[in-house]
């Protein structure tokens, strides 16, 4: 029977997300303390060392990613943290849990990220629809200000350090790291070219550190207890433990934080229950709609970053959606489809007449009485085609879902 | 509502801009940006028109048409499309008698599509007025529906919460 390990939420329901004090109580703003008193690069030494890697969904070097932001344009007279709360990804849901129930974890994990790069300023910026997300993290930083966790000269350190949070207005592609800081800037949220990445020219151009809520969560611990405690949990080249957001027909559907490599079978069958009454498993979504259709034979592979990709699969996020037996894999494939041509912003052409394109496809093989085989290799070549020439990684994402579900559901009904 | 005041609580930086629309929508009794309020944001922010309008038309919780004093989101991504949106949809348009996009007769409701409110594990699943419902069944609709109106014949009209 698998468990969870809370790490990130080992505060939920023990404290109230409104109360600092509560926060405080629990050992919290210790990690910073301790930060406090550490000089920069061991901070991000450290890091870099407990393997963390960034819960956002590519998976990068916490740590690394500090370096470079940190090594990054040495006359700059700013430097920016960005927590990335955008959560648009369709099956996720595990920054909300973070944000509404323990804003202050996240919060102290800017907190050191920002003293570790030398930031002068931070912003979060929470996707509009997140009220109590928003709601919860703007008290928590007022609270801050007036115990002087936030303002000038921090507990009587050099180190002066405000946050501000920015709210989005409906728009997946905004999660998109240099697309967030398009929209940030106070602009429509057109993705800009890579490079140069965030870390050399991001905010205002200046460097910035952009990661995701969870990312930020795990830092406090790491901090406290130490890199080598933290390898120990997971996997080896995934360390530590991540939320998995659990939907579909299950029993209980749900965030789940267990230790990276925690088999899927754990997840759906054990901790969510497994399927509703009279219903059956017949697949799984992995990762949400830029994701990954598997089937029964992934259940008993263990997921973290490395060993799910072998098999050709994406952890993502941490998107776990599930389906029963009634439910079609084409009405599934399609919801996806449309969900990005809804999504596409419209500023290249791969993307904008490829993701209508793939809908007309799926419309003809849905209307067909005969052999699809063709018209799933043009689905298949057009959703390549896209990954190959389209602008942003959003034109570049449909062909996982695609190719995940034609593999493993050849019948595509 | 006054304008002036709500634009006044952010420093005039282009970076507050969303926050901006956000507090001026969500203090507008029909919860949309008339072109007046936005003339107010493009000059205090010391940019276009044209620009404002551009940054607006681009995101799907800004509206520059006259909504309802509710407004009633229903999340059509995949997770709440397989779990059934799609009868809870139908099922509360005919209740309210609207289509989609358009405001009940007394003003009191829209109803709109969305893309994943990040509630799926409630799915199918909604906001009214940013509130999250979910395991929706018609027996619900009924309810939520008829709670709100209660609420609303017992508040003061023309009295939106600010913010
Ligand atoms: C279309 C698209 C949407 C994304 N949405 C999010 C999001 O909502 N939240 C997030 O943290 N990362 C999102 N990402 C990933 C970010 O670009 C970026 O990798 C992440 O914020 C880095 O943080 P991390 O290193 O802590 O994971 C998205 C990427 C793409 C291509
Ligand atoms: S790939 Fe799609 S979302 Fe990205 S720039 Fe092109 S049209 Fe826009
Ligand atoms: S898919 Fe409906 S809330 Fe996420």
């Amino acid at each position: 029977m698998a468990k969870e390990n809370r790490i990130v939420l080992k505060n939920l329901g023990r404290i109230n997300p409104e109360s600092i004090d509560d926060y405080i109580a629990a050992g919290g703003y210790g990690s910073f303390r301790k930060a406090l008193g550490m000089d920069p690069p061991d901070i991000i030494d450290e890091l870099i060392a407990s393997g963390l890697r960034g819960r956002g969904g590519a998976g990068f070097s916490t740590g690394l990613k500090k370096r470079f932001t940190s090594d990054a344009c040495l006359a700059c007279e700013n430097r920016y943290v960005v927590c990335n709360a955008d959560e648009g990804e369709p099956g996720t849901f595990k920054d909300r849990i973070i944000m509404e129930n323990d804003p202050h974890i996240y919060l102290e994990g800017i907190l050191i990220a920002a003293y570790s790069i030398r930031a002068t300023k931070g912003y979060i910026y929470i996707r509009g629809e997140y009220v109590r997300s928003i709601r919860r993290t703007q008290k928590a930083i007022e609270d801050m200000r007036e115990k002087g966790i936030l303002g000038r000269k921090i507990f009587g350190s050099d180190f002066s350090f405000d946050i501000e949070i920015k709210k989005g207005a409906g728009s997946y592609l905004c999660g998109e790291e240099l697309t967030l800081l398009e929209s940030l800037e106070g602009k429509r949220g057109y993705p800009r070219i890579k490079p140069p990445f965030p870390a050399e020219k991001g905010l205002w151009g200046f460097p910035t550190l952009i990661n995701n809520v969870e990312t930020f969560g795990c830092i406090p611990a790491i901090v406290d207890r130490g890199a080598q405690w933290y390898k120990k949990l997971g996997t080896e080249t995934s360390p530590g433990t991540k939320i998995f957001s659990i939907s579909g027909p299950v029993k209980r559907p749900g965030f789940y934080e267990v230790e990276m490599g925690t088999t899927l079978r754990s997840l759906i069958f054990d901790l969510a229950g497994g399927m509703r009454e009279g219903k059956e498993f017949r697949a799984a979504i992995l990762g949400g709609a830029a994701g990954t259709f598997v089937d029964e034979s992934m259940l008993d592979f263990g997921m973290d970053y490395d060993g799910i990709k072998e098999k050709g699969a994406t952890l993502g996020a941490g998107a776990i959606i599930v389906m029963d037996k009634t439910m079609s894999i084409w009405e599934m494939l399609y919801s996806i489809l449309r969900f990005f041509e809804h999504e596409s912003c419209g500023k290249c052409v791969p993307c904008r007449v490829g993701s209508t394109h793939l809908l007309g496809l799926m419309k003809q093989i849905k209307n067909s009485t005969g052999g699809t085989g063709i018209l799933k290799d043009r689905i298949v070549q057009q959703a390549e085609l896209m990954e190959k020439t389209s602008l942003c990684p959003l034109g570049q994402s449909h062909i996982l879902p695609v190719r995940s579900a034609i593999r493993y559901f050849p019948e595509l009904q | 509502m006054d304008v002036n005041k709500i634009v006044a609580r952010y420093p005039a930086e282009m970076d507050n801009l969303l926050n901006i629309l956000h507090a001026l929508q969500d203090a507008h009794p029909l919860n949309f940006l008339p072109e007046e309020n936005l003339k107010v944001v493009a000059r205090y922010l010391n940019t276009t028109l044209s620009s404002v309008y551009g940054v607006v038309n681009y995101y799907t919780m800004l509206s520059t048409k006259p909504r309802g004093r509710h407004i009633i989101r229903l999340c059509h991504s995949p997770v709440c499309h397989l779990m059934g949106i799609g009868s809870v949809q139908e099922y509360l348009q005919k209740h309210l008698g609207v289509a989609l996009n358009e405001p009940t007769p007394d003003g009191m409701f829209w109803v709109e599509l969305s893309e994943c409110l990040g509630i799926c594990d409630v799915a199918p699943a909604m906001t009214i007025d940013h509130e999250p419902y979910g395991y929706l069944t018609e027996d619900d609709i009924v309810k939520i529906i008829s709670e709100i109106r209660e609420k609303d014949r017992s508040a003061k009209p023309d009295q939106p919460a600010d913010e």
